[in-house]
């Protein structure tokens, strides 16, 4: 009754193209968005349940965000280009490293030219945006295989990029301005005078990023582009046969997925760790990335933040959990349980819907137009 | 003459840890063979064997058993813990879905990965458990023709041995068995395979399970060289390369596959390491996978992948 499109005519092409046709989802999407940027920093900043303490906002809502924008670049790859990857989470490294370099200052010393290459410090919306185009670079580099490699055999060929900087990053100090601890430390988050410090801040800053990102994104699969990457993905003979160039199709998603990657794996690094260490982007950031656009559903932008959130609340769930409820349990044994219990739930899920979450969704909405009757 | 007894030392102990590489690959081989699953639980399956087999044998030998008596009772033990592994996962997690695509089989496989490694601990135990089943001292071999002779260890011969014993019998089992045939029938195509009779559920539980048990070899060699502890686990992750340069369905191109990784990252480790900074070892493997695959995307021993529209 209330999910019902009809009496809403299209009465043109522009109308009928639109991004939302149906004006349910543009009120619920106003609303959700009205509650992210206004609703949630009004409840943080006078601290109204459930916002008394920073715990919401820290430790659920910015990563979630962060993640949702790093799974929203996955989803691009995988979902829509059906080029499977686990070097994603080298990609996140990438971003946050460049823009580490560049927010402190490049040189690289030529000494068998004699001179050097020296790049002043950047503001830190440039490095974290060219950061995310370093990252673009390096999954182009790293996206050549896929031209003559298919599936699985570029899962593992995509594992080389993750290993390789994961080790890059740990082994050569030039990354870390030659840190003696190997960790490294986001400089002060200047945006053009503002400084960006608490959690509220730093919760609108990745909101407002993430906002943009998707809409871009969402914009870009509806296009030309991302027409060709469903092409590739359904069938790439077939593809190619109708005349999608496959070098510029794939190319083009690796450099958009890794650009996004990039652009979260910077804030990552900045806005949420603040100080952190190679470990942080390692193989397990990757496949968690994968379980996100999986779990959420390939080749869906929604299902990128759906998904984003199952994987994170479900381990901090499974761990508040048996606190709350008081049980004997120790430490180890509440790790291993969490284990079973995650492992159990991702099969579960994978076996009861294999198209995700957002294929939920799309049942359930069919199911809401025809309620309360059942046809 | 130094360095030349230097390089074959470094040659020969690259090969004989690219077999024990090889004994982990080749359980994923099996099971991509016949039924398309990329198992990322192989090595959470080593991690399961070797504890079972280890606590088994702790607990038989602490209640005075001789010990070749608890060898076996433990043995027998592992061996009952993945026969039932390989039918929980066949009955709960590969059956159910049948037909979806190699991704998702992919990411169930992870799941459980993630199963097996929280119950194994949890029922096992989490610490560092030494198996003592072979010798781990080394030989000198060739004393009068290098200085100081070549270091080989008594461990890696062994896993050598094994090695081969284990694809010995896997083919007379592949090929003279009427399983085995039948194995064969479904890796080739299954709805063919069903349509002519050959239970298909039965197929996979006994993939799961020899599977399981090569697992469990793998865990013997490994626990002894390393103990029996978490970190096994990454196994899986250096089996990976293995199996992409071997190529995904090719028994022998595990084997040679982990030779040449073996071979190839201690070799780059010792002569390529030093000059760009040491722990080359974490990734030489993969990029060694990569230009393999660049070359022969099939890998050196796969089939050849031939598509149609």
């Amino acid at each position: 009754m209330l999910y019902r499109e009809a009496g809403q005519f299209k009465a043109t092409y522009a109308e009928d193209m639109a991004i939302f046709p149906i004006r349910q989802d543009r009120i619920a999407l106003a609303v959700l968005l009205g509650i992210a940027f206004i609703g949630v920093p009004l409840l943080a900043t006078f601290r109204i349940w459930p916002f008394g303490t920073d715990y919401l906002l820290w430790a659920i809502l910015l990563p979630f965000l962060i993640l949702a924008l790093a799974a929203i670049g996955t989803n691009i790859l995988v979902g829509y280009c059906g080029q499977i990857s686990l070097g994603s989470g080298a990609f996140m490294a990438i971003g946050a490293y460049s823009a580490y370099k560049l927010a402190t200052g490049v040189h690289i010393p030529l000494a068998w030219l004699g001179f050097a290459i020296a790049i002043p410090p950047l503001p830190v919306l440039a490095s974290i945006l060219l950061g995310g185009f370093m990252a673009a670079g390096a999954g182009i580099l790293f996206g050549i295989p896929s031209l003559r490699i298919k599936g699985l055999y570029l899962a593992v060929a995509t594992l080389a990029a993750q290993f390789f900087f994961d080790w890059a990053f740990l082994r050569l100090p030039w990354f870390t301005n030659y840190a003696p601890s190997g960790s490294v430390n986001a400089p002060e988050l200047d945006f053009f005078g503002m400084v960006v410090r608490s959690p509220v801040e730093r919760y609108l800053l990745c909101l407002a990023v993430v906002t943009v990102m998707a809409v871009l994104a969402k914009n870009l699969v509806r296009g030309n582009l991302g027409r060709q990457w469903m092409a590739i993905r359904d069938m790439d003979i077939a593809a190619e046969l109708i005349g999608i160039r496959p070098l510029y199709a794939k190319l083009t998603a690796f450099a958009v997925s890794s650009f996004i990657i990039g652009v979260a794996g910077a804030l990552w690094a900045f806005v949420y760790l603040g100080s952190w260490e190679p470990l942080a982007f390692s193989i397990d950031r990757s496949l968690e990335l994968l379980f996100m656009v999986i779990i959420g559903g390939l080749g869906s932008i929604m299902g990128s933040f759906i998904g984003a959130a199952f994987i994170l609340i479900v381990p901090i769930m499974l761990n508040v959990i048996p606190t709350k409820l008081g049980l004997p349990l120790s430490t180890q044994t509440i790790t291993h349980l969490q284990f079973i219990i995650f492992g159990s739930l991702i099969c579960y899920l994978l076996i009861k819907e294999p198209h995700g979450f957002a294929r939920l969704i799309s049942i359930g909405k069919e199911k809401l137009r025809l309620w309360p009757f059942p046809y | 003459m130094i360095a030349l007894g230097q390089f074959l030392e470094v040659l020969i102990g690259g090969l004989m840890s690219g077999v024990l590489y090889s004994l982990v690959a080749l359980g994923f081989v099996l099971i991509f063979k016949a039924s398309g699953v990329f198992n990322y639980a192989q090595g959470a399956m080593v991690l399961l064997a070797g504890l079972a087999l280890v606590r088994a044998l702790d607990l038989l030998v602490a209640n005075g058993l001789p010990l070749w008596v608890a060898v076996i009772l433990a043995i027998g033990f592992a061996a009952v813990i993945m026969a039932a592994t390989a039918w929980l996962i066949e009955r709960f997690v590969i059956g159910p879905l049948v037909n979806q695509d190699g991704l998702t089989l992919f990411m169930s496989t992870i799941g459980v990965t993630f199963v097996i490694e929280g119950a194994a601990e949890m029922i096992f135990g989490s610490d560092v458990y030494p198996l003592r089943l072979f010798p781990t001292d080394a030989w000198f071999l060739f004393e009068g023709l290098f200085p100081g002779g070549i270091l080989v260890n008594k461990l890696d011969v062994w896993g050598a041995l094994i090695a081969g014993v284990l694809v010995a019998g896997l083919a007379v089992f592949f090929q003279r068995t009427k399983t085995g045939r039948a194995l064969r029938a479904v890796a080739d195509d299954h709805l063919a395979a069903h349509s002519i009779g050959i239970p298909i559920s039965w197929i996979w539980f006994v993939v799961w399970l020899v599977a399981g048990l090569v697992a469990l070899v793998a865990a013997t060699v490994w626990g002894t060289k390393l103990g029996v502890q978490f970190s096994i686990t990454f196994l899986a992750l250096k089996a990976l390369p293995v199996l992409i340069i071997g190529g995904l369905t090719s028994i022998p191109g595990a084997i040679v596959g982990g030779l040449i990784v073996g071979a190839g990252e201690k070799l780059a480790e010792v002569y390529l390491g030093p000059s760009i900074g040491g722990g080359i070892e974490y990734w030489f493997a993969y990029v060694l996978a990569l230009a393999v695959l660049l070359l022969r995307p099939q890998g050196l021993f796969g089939e050849r992948i031939i598509e149609r529209v």
